[in-house]
């Protein structure tokens, strides 16, 4: 629990620029490899700090997932590949958008289904309203005197 | 009256949603390495530094595989429920020692020559099954994490169940409770032992 805690801790303490280590410093030199790797790992969740990607996260799993990607890079891999890694090894939690299949769908089609559910009641609820209006008669003359004696005795005038 | 059921009813269901999504631990990531051949490695063992092991030794056999660090404070948890398990049990219990010094976070392994890392992580994992006891048949060491990257190891203490045939059966993430022991593993490893 206590590492935990500090894992924690130490996720907060990363802060929103690309997090890297003086060991890490030293491996980017290649300025094109550090802009994939950038790119990559922004896509990518760090699984020590759930909520970060392994750009941002200074967690050790992240640095070195982070080394794994830099060597994937050095040998020519291309980003499909090296996605798949680390679908393999973790799961579609580690992609932060996961791919549309049957367990995802709800993630993905929910927000719609929800959309078009309340595009539903709001027209429903206009139409009545609509129909409401509508029916409703105009006042007869004798209702109408009525209303005005009454206005009148409730003025403070 | 018939649109307060309605409203009552969405509001039963979320609470019901609720219920079972809060309940449900976020750190259990499910592997997707269940079903799929244990990723092969060479690793050296601690007793036998010159000797290397893989799990295409251990074919034919059920055995349980524990990823553990003598910095990894919840493996303290779960270290006496092992200790106990591998008294009465003889099923093959493995130790993956997960980046004995670098996982540490006290040491600059910029300034650590490889040697002087091996030389500190024998002796590290050796004085902690020294004063907590040794459950494991025998534990390989990955100094650098890679064997645990293949594994997906990303919370140290993880437990994996292997069948005869070398295919991840199960995996569980976090101290192992005698609680998930009698209930999860052991029934698994006496079903794939028949």
């Amino acid at each position: 629990m206590i590492w935990r805690a500090l894992m924690f801790a130490l996720c907060l303490a990363a802060g929103p620029t690309f997090a890297s280590s003086a060991t890490e410093a030293a491996v980017a030199e290649d300025p094109v490899a550090e802009k994939r790797l950038q790119e990559l790992s922004v896509e990518l969740r760090c699984l020590v700090c759930q909520n970060q990607t392994i750009a941002d996260s200074n967690a050790e799993l992240a640095q070195d997932l982070r080394r794994e990607i830099r060597g994937m890079i050095k040998e020519g891999k291309t980003n499909g590949e090296i996605i798949d890694f680390m679908v393999v090894r973790y799961g579609d939690f580690v992609l932060y958008r996961p791919p549309v299949k049957g367990i995802t769908l709800l993630l993905w089609g929910g927000p719609i289904a929800l959309l078009l559910f309340g595009i539903f009641f709001l027209l429903r609820y206009l139409r009545r309203r609509a129909t409401r209006v509508a029916d409703e008669k105009p006042l007869s003359a004798d209702e109408a005197s009525r209303a005005d004696a009454l206005l009148k005795e409730s003025d403070p005038k | 009256m018939n649109r307060y059921y309605w409203i009552l009813g969405a509001f039963a269901a979320l609470v019901a949603l609720l219920t079972v999504g809060l309940g449900l631990n976020p750190r259990d990531v499910p592997s997707p390495l269940v079903g799929k051949p244990a990723p092969a490695f060479e690793l050296p063992i601690l007793a036998t530094p010159d000797k290397t092991l893989g799990p295409k030794d251990m074919q034919g056999k059920v055995w349980l595989f524990n990823v553990w660090a003598s910095w990894c404070v919840s493996c303290r948890q779960e270290h006496p429920v092992l200790v106990e398990f591998s008294k009465k049990s003889d099923i093959p219990l493995l130790g993956l020692n997960y980046k004995e010094v670098r996982g540490d976070g006290g040491f600059d392994m910029s300034k650590m020559p490889a040697d002087e890392e091996k030389k500190l992580a024998w002796q590290r994992a050796n004085k902690w099954l020294a004063e907590h006891g040794d459950p494991y048949k025998l534990t390989v060491m990955d100094l650098d994490g890679r064997v645990g990257i293949d594994y997906g190891v990303y919370g140290v203490p993880e437990t994996y169940v292997i069948d005869k045939a070398g295919v991840i059966r199960m995996k569980h993430t976090g101290p192992i409770t005698p609680d998930v022991l009698q209930k999860k593993i052991l029934p698994l490893v006496a079903e794939l032992s028949k």
